[in-house]
């Protein structure tokens, strides 16, 4: 059943796809060239032993994992509630809640792959990867998607008008990406602001990416990160089955 | 054979009692009207059988089956076509049926032949490749209606078919309606429009405040409520109100509005002969056949509900 959900959405993205194929290799191309190339030119003696750019490079890739993420979820989820209103046709079918929020989810984890992977591949001809590691990118990016979609999904399907979605981007994903390890190491930061950082699930996805591009350990452990970011999936499915239930069953 | 069967369902939110204890049966193969004003509980009914909203108190059952338990599989055999249209704008007219048909484990191949037939049958087919978004309210709606059909449904619920349609589109509805329920196809609508439930229904309830006020077929409850005939009388003058006395006793009603009083009598033609025995000279005279509307009104009142 959740198949049959996933099946409609990919339906309706072949509609986009082209315009969404070019945008996934335009960004990561012109933020390659403006921040490491441009940025990387002042960091002259390279971060951890590996110049800046490599550095970076696995940092942004979580970090567009996370912003795709919370990106298709929040308008598409709102306009299936309020605009749109696609998801009360879906209930009027045999599918049940988890049905239709799962289906969604996995899409959402679909493009979110289907982006790094492009990113990778962009990435990976600037020569920036340092191990066949690498790959692994893309479970992780899947994972990190999977931490921030369903409280995304949750969030989004709780509100009615569409400024509170601005409001998600400034307080909370910007600020996110700012201060997560991707541009600078989180150890420089204040022991509050780090600790926030920690609390975070993108960092976990940044300390995961980096050692796999760089073919090094992470700072944490492999389970640790992969357990908290778990934990902000679980969490986040409850709130957003709890919240599409609230929607579509009254 | 009864298809849906509710006994004393209730539906509250919080301290609002949307539907306040009815008793409902609808058979296999029969058009069944769910009548009322604004707010008087229809769509929350609708919603109950359309196994989306668990019913707060009393009992229902669906094709013999539990909505609470069974909702997935009572959903399999509904056809739903919501108040308002959910489509997807984004996806063709084609589309909508086939990805909307894969929701019930329909097989591809058959989903895009039975979508072909279906816009065949709501006279979409030049359409089929545009998207939604473009059509006019009457060809959304057919196409809502079509995908209501893609599952080739038992029963087919309909909320407000036709509101907010021109009248060329609601004529075109009606008559495809009328062609499913000669199919056998179990119909189940809610209206606030007379004519449709005149032209539609078997058998139909009005709906007041969640409460069933009346039930039958459209002719029976013409007969039950309401006169055979109507005469409506207008006085050129600032009040009608003061003609009321002089037609004291002339039919079983009568009911004063600001612009005309209405006689409901059984015989309309001897009724006009007495008013004008009484040397009565209304400047405008109508003798009609009572209408369902007459029960409506008589029923539920002529207050404005918003």
């Amino acid at each position: 059943m959740t198949l049959y959900v996933l099946e409609y959405h990919l339906v309706s993205y072949r509609r986009i796809w082209r315009s969404s194929v070019l945008s996934s290799f335009v960004l990561p191309l012109l933020t390659m060239l403006g921040f490491g190339v441009g940025v990387g030119a002042y960091v002259t003696g390279g971060v951890a032993g590996v110049p800046y750019l490599d550095w970076m490079v696995p940092g942004l890739i979580a970090s567009t994992a996370i912003q795709i993420a919370i990106g298709d979820s929040t308008w598409p989820v709102l306009a299936g509630f309020e605009w749109q209103r696609i998801y009360y046709g879906q209930a009027a079918a045999p599918l049940r809640v988890s049905d239709i929020l799962d289906g969604h989810l996995a899409f959402v984890v679909f493009r979110t792959v289907i982006s790094c992977a492009a990113f990778l591949l962009i990435a990976t001809a600037f020569g920036t990867m340092h191990s066949w590691w690498a790959l692994a990118t893309l479970p992780i990016a899947a994972l990190v998607a999977l931490a921030v979609a369903p409280a995304t999904f949750a969030y989004s399907a709780s509100i009615r008008v569409d400024s509170y979605l601005a409001i998600l981007f400034r307080l909370g994903v910007i600020p996110m990406s700012l201060f997560s390890g991707v541009f600078f190491p989180v150890e420089s930061l204040p022991a509050l602001l780090r600790w926030i950082a920690y609390a975070l699930p993108l960092w976990h996805g940044v300390d995961l990416s980096r050692a796999a591009t760089l073919g090094v350990a992470p700072a944490w452990s492999v389970s640790g990160h992969v357990l908290y970011l778990a934990l902000w999936a679980v969490v986040g499915w409850l709130l957003a089955y709890r919240q599409f239930t609230r929607r579509l069953v009254v | 054979m009864t298809l849906i069967h509710a006994r004393g369902l209730v539906k509250r939110f919080a301290d609002f009692t949307a539907v306040d204890g009815i008793d409902v049966d609808v058979r296999r193969g029969e058009a069944f009207g769910f009548l009322g004003p604004n707010g008087a509980g229809k769509s929350s009914t609708m919603r109950m059988i359309g196994c989306v909203s668990p019913p707060t108190d009393g009992t229902l059952s669906i094709l013999g089956l539990d909505p609470l338990r069974d909702g997935p599989k009572i959903r399999a055999k509904l056809g739903v076509c919501p108040q308002l249209d959910n489509l997807d704008q984004e996806l063709t007219v084609r589309e909508n049926l086939t990805t909307y048909a894969r929701f019930f484990g329909i097989p591809r191949k058959v989903a895009r032949r039975r979508a072909d037939e279906l816009l065949e049958f709501v006279q979409l087919t030049e359409r089929a490749n545009s998207k939604v978004e473009p059509l006019s309210g009457g060809m959304k709606r057919r196409l809502t209606i079509a995908r209501s059909l893609v599952n080739e449904p038992e029963i087919v619920l309909l909320d407000e078919p036709t509101t907010g349609l021109d009248p060329q589109a609601r004529h075109l509805v009606w008559e495809r309606l009328f062609r499913l329920k000669q199919q056998g196809v179990t119909l189940v609508l809610t209206t606030h429009y007379m004519d449709e439930a005149e032209q539609l229904c078997d058998r139909l309830v009005v709906m007041d405040n969640g409460k069933i006020v009346a039930e039958g077929s459209p002719r029976a409850l013409i007969e039950q409520h309401s006169t055979r005939e109507v005469v409506e009388l207008r006085f050129e003058a600032e009040s009608q109100e003061v003609f009321a006395d002089k037609l004291a006793g002339l039919g079983e009603r009568l009911e004063v509005l600001p612009d005309r009083i209405l006689l409901y009598v059984a015989d309309g033609d001897a009724a006009l002969a007495e008013v004008h025995r009484r040397a009565l000279s209304p400047a405008g005279v109508l003798v009609r056949r009572s209408s369902l509307e007459d029960v409506f009104l008589h029923l539920t009142g002529r207050t404005l509900v918003d």
